[in-house]
């Protein structure tokens, strides 16, 4: 592999969350009925008419001033005229050669071979477009049925600079894409409805020779799918080369069931859209002030969310960027401090990227939907920093939580009898039995192994069924050893 | 009664000298005796009509008035109408019923005036003599052995032969001024954005508009009145205070500057053309009008610029009659390209299919940038020509069609030929300007001739002025052809 190195670009088309879509005032709302959503502009009655929503522009403006990007002041629709039963018009009305949304980047982390970096990926544009319908196959005996419900969605297609070098750095890319449109809120980021969608193009060539020819896989809607596709689309390319062939320019589909990509149309076969401004639309002015009055709607961005958690609660970088990975989970880890106190915001941190996210990732959930609420967390981390709960036993508590049992960490701790104790004249004793109890041990310490010191420790804490402070049982332990 | 303008009519149902329902059966009775020589309506439905004839009567007896209110007038049947066919003069679309109103038949519905049908037109409004219909070309009532121009060939037939006081027409390059001068009458295009085109089905986009077609300029500002307005269906709607454009009409003439483009007096006018005009210019001195000469240097290039930007949008707006949804498709077909092919084939006739393929041509990778992008360039400059001639004249005249009304397949074989017959209208519509045409005479064969005033930007009201005037001191609009009682 390493004698080959991989080129790669990806075009995202992000589902807007506007109410109605781009060009006409019929819902977007997803699982309607078969064509109960598409109003007469949508099915391209003769004599309809485009009018732009004003929501999706806003939306676009939203993503160009979270990457950094220039925002167009005229920007121009262009209709991509090609025939398709799904699509009504037969033309998509796109942004061609002036897109409302120009340059920018994400921020990726990268590990290569265990050492974390960052990279930007770089942004060529973002334009606004529309969906086209659904062809529906199956169920037609041998005829296609068609669902305009999706026709005239609102889209974001964002397109970046050939900057990934595999298909970690891709998937890398798309999270952190993914991540950053549900956070200013201007896609749902539901994959599985198609509301976030990746073409993948990819080449390989020699290090330091010109770009390889790229093959473009289609309508990625997974992350796995897209790392899948990826991997083998670079294999498959290599061989070709190694064995002699070459790449021809081709789109591409990825079947999930075999893993493997195959041709759709070589560029022989590619369609002519015959591109042209569409005349039934202005261009697309966006003014200094309009965007300015978008940019005081927009929330705090990860990257400055990130920075205000190193500096405020003094976290590294890694759990900051962990933390700040979506909105969700920000917004739980800031609720959780807040409820804490700024003091624990490090013992928050570890058990939101600890226990609960594997608790969420095991029960496949959603923090947004997390059975341990921010402020129930918080009190059973207030419990742990003041010495009632111990550190194992807080799992036990955070498990009751999670399950339901009791209301807040303090009621489990109570019912189940979980207090630290801390007490000396309460431990004292129960050592006294357990030296008492294991003689061999005793030796062996004074012997000099150390080792010997853990196991009586044990024996403490299984005495006091873990309840037990264990730096008050060291410390007693020692004292009646050697004093 | 036939022979009223929309003000007569309306007064006369004011003073229950005549109703709504008796007025339009006049007209239904008519069209059923002269529609079957002329072929001006494709679409007639006596009931609907009489409904809403009733629903007007009832309407003014409830005190409603307005200057509408129960008059007839019919619909160019490129405008959608709920509830009736609505064909653009193509088999592609003959058993379309459209599900909901166009904005201008909205507006007129809301005044309250009664669509006696809807009216022939060269298919998808491709053509200039009604010769491209598929319901058969419209006659010219001065002489049915003519054409009566296009492509609002049957609204100014049946304007004409008075089956209809009054119709609405589109112009995208000429398509009310040419068959109004041809059948001697008053037609107005207006400024680009003035008349919604919601409803309107599509030939280009960004030239075509809709607008009134009458017996004279008093009773096109009254329907304009009607029409006009911002629509936000409409994204190239232009949001104006909306107008009286009768307002207007009875100012003086005197100090009128009259500009002649030098362009249009040249070579290409047929002598009887050229000797109404000249005397409608004598006319317009004699109203205290003074006249000077202009140019209009890239107006030469306007055709052919218009035979590229036409096409072009016509090509992709043409794209959603594929069978699929609504409108012909084939009986009989292999995979999905054949049925669209076949469809197409089928629906279309000759002149829109030459259309769809010069349009596809030049929007081609490769060609985009020498025709679609040259002519848009020369679009420019031909509006930059009539801008600089408003800095000399308040209105520009010229003829409306270099000869009157030819005959049946005389320019029919040679399309080249036939789009030189609007090489006058042409340049306003590409310039986005109002442009009309009134009679001002005949020519040869007694057929009548039309003038044409082109103003600035939104001069409507000025220019309804202007063949106001020019009405109130001659009679060739009251001309009526003998086509029969």
């Amino acid at each position: 592999m390493s004698q080959w190195e991989v080129v790669i670009g990806l075009e995202t088309h992000v589902q807007l969350q506007t109410k109605s879509k781009i060009f006409s005032g019929a819902s977007t709302a997803f699982g309607a009925e078969p064509n109960r959503q598409a109003c007469a502009v949508d099915i391209a009655l003769p004599g309809v008419l485009p009018v732009l929503n004003r929501e999706a522009v806003v939306c676009a403006i939203k993503f160009g001033l979270a990457v950094d990007a220039a925002i167009a002041p005229r920007s121009v629709f262009a209709r991509k005229n090609y025939f398709y039963p799904d699509l009504p018009k037969g033309y998509q009305i796109s942004q061609y050669e002036i897109p409302v949304v120009l340059g920018g980047g994400i921020d990726i982390r990268v590990s290569h071979g265990g050492t974390p970096s960052e990279k930007r990926v770089h942004l060529t544009r973002a334009h606004l477009e529309e969906d086209a319908g659904k062809s529906l196959h199956e169920d037609f005996h041998g005829k296609t049925g068609i669902d305009l419900n999706r026709a005239g969605t609102p889209l974001l297609e964002i397109v970046t600079e050939p900057d990934m070098g595999s298909a970690a750095e891709a998937v890398a890319y798309a999270k952190a894409l993914h991540s950053l449109v549900t956070w200013i809120g201007i896609c749902d980021g539901n994959m599985q409805e198609g509301s976030f969608r990746c073409d993948a193009n990819v080449s390989v060539r020699r290090p330091g020779a010109p770009l390889g020819t790229r093959r473009e896989v289609k309508n990625l809607n997974s992350f796995r799918f897209l790392q899948q596709a990826i991997d083998y689309e670079i294999g498959w390319q290599i061989n070709e080369i190694e064995e002699g062939r070459k790449i021809v320019q081709a789109t591409v589909l990825f079947d999930p069931d075999t893993g493997e990509t195959r041709a759709m149309r070589s560029k022989e076969d590619a369609h002519d859209y015959r591109y042209f401004p569409d005349p039934d639309l202005l261009p697309l002015e966006i003014s200094p002030v309009w965007t300015a009055e978008v940019k005081r709607g927009l929330p705090e961005l990860p990257a400055a969310m990130q920075a205000r958690f190193e500096r405020d609660f003094g976290l590294s970088t890694y759990d900051a960027a962990s933390l700040t990975a979506t909105r969700a989970n920000a917004t739980f880890f800031e609720d959780c401090v807040a409820a804490a106190g700024k003091d624990q915001a490090k013992l928050c941190a570890n058990w939101v990227m600890g226990e609960l996210a594997a608790r969420l990732n095991r029960d496949e959930r959603e923090v947004a939907d997390s059975p341990v609420s921010a402020t129930q967390l918080a009190g059973m981390v207030r419990r742990v920093a003041d010495g009632t709960l111990s550190s194992k036993l807080a799992k036990e508590v955070f498990d009751a939580l999670w399950t339901g049992e009791a209301a807040d960490a303090d009621a489990v701790i109570e019912a189940r009898g979980l207090k630290q104790v801390s007490d000396a004249s309460a431990i004292g004793p129960i050592i006294d039995e357990v030296l008492a109890a294991n003689p061999k041990s005793v030796e062996e310490f004074r012997a000099g192994k150390e080792k010997a010191f853990n196991a009586l420790v044990g024996q403490v804490m299984k005495a006091t069924k873990g309840k037990a402070n264990p730096q008050q049982v060291n410390d007693l332990l020692r004292q009646k050893l050697t004093g | 009664m036939i022979e009223s303008g929309l003000t007569q009519l309306s007064a006369a149902m004011a003073a229950k000298q005549v109703s709504a329902v008796e007025l339009a059966t006049l007209f239904l009775d008519r069209i059923e005796r002269l529609n079957p020589t002329l072929n001006a309506f494709i679409t007639t439905d006596r009931d609907r009509t009489l409904a809403m004839a009733r629903a007007a009567d009832e309407r003014r007896a409830k005190g409603e008035a307005g200057a509408l209110l129960g008059v007839p007038l019919a619909h160019k049947d490129i405008f959608c109408t709920e509830g009736w066919p609505t064909t653009c003069g193509s088999k592609m679309l003959a058993n379309f019923v459209s599900p909901y109103d166009a904005h201008v038949v909205s507006q007129f519905k809301a005044a309250g005036a009664v669509t006696l049908g809807k009216l022939n037109m060269d298919e998808f409004a491709m053509g200039s003599s009604n010769e491209t219909s598929h319901f058969g070309p419209v006659k010219n009532p001065w002489n049915t052995n003519c054409v009566p121009g296009g492509s609002s060939g049957g609204s100014a037939a049946a304007v004409a032969a008075r089956l209809t006081p009054a119709a609405t027409g589109t112009d995208t390059g000429g398509s009310i001024r040419q068959p109004a001068a041809l059948c001697g009458l008053t037609g107005l295009k207006p400024t680009y954005g003035v008349v919604s085109r919601y409803g309107m089905i599509a030939f280009a986009s960004s030239l075509d508009q809709g607008g009134p077609m009458a017996k004279s300029a008093e009773d096109c500002a009254l329907l304009l009145s009607a029409m006009a307005g911002f629509d936000e269906r409409d994204s190239t709607s232009l949001q104006r205070e909306s107008e009286d454009y009768s307002r207007d009409l009875m100012k003086p003439l005197a100090g009128l500057r009259i500009g002649l483009p030098k362009e249009f007096f040249g070579a290409g006018m047929d002598d009887d053309v050229r000797a109404a005009i000249d005397a409608a210019l004598d006319q317009y001195r004699k109203l205290g009008a003074t006249t000077v000469e202009v140019s209009l240097p890239n107006s030469g290039l306007s055709v052919p610029a218009y035979y590229v930007i036409a096409p072009a949008e016509a090509s992709s707006n043409l794209s959603r009659f594929d069978g699929v949804r609504y409108g012909h498709r084939a009986a009989e077909y292999g995979d999905l390209a054949d049925m669209y092919c076949k469809s197409r084939a089928e629906g279309f006739g000759a002149e829109v299919k030459r259309r769809i393929l010069i349009g596809t041509y030049v929007l081609s990778h490769g060609y985009y940038d020498a025709y679609y992008l040259q002519a848009q360039k020369i679009r420019r400059l031909i509006a930059t020509d009539f801008q600089e001639a408003y800095k000399v004249c308040d209105v520009i005249m010229g003829p409306t069609s270099p000869s009157v009304a030819f005959p049946f397949g005389a320019k029919s074989a040679d399309p080249v030929q036939m789009y030189l017959a609007d090489i006058y209208t042409i340049a306003v519509n590409l310039a986005g300007l109002p442009g009309m045409s009134i009679p001002c005479g005949f020519g040869a064969g007694n057929m009548p001739v039309g003038l044409q005033v082109i103003g600035p930007w939104f001069a409507e009201a000025k220019m309804l002025n202007v063949a106001h005037q020019y009405q109130q001191a001659t009679d060739w609009h009251r001309r009526c052809p003998d086509i029969g009682a």
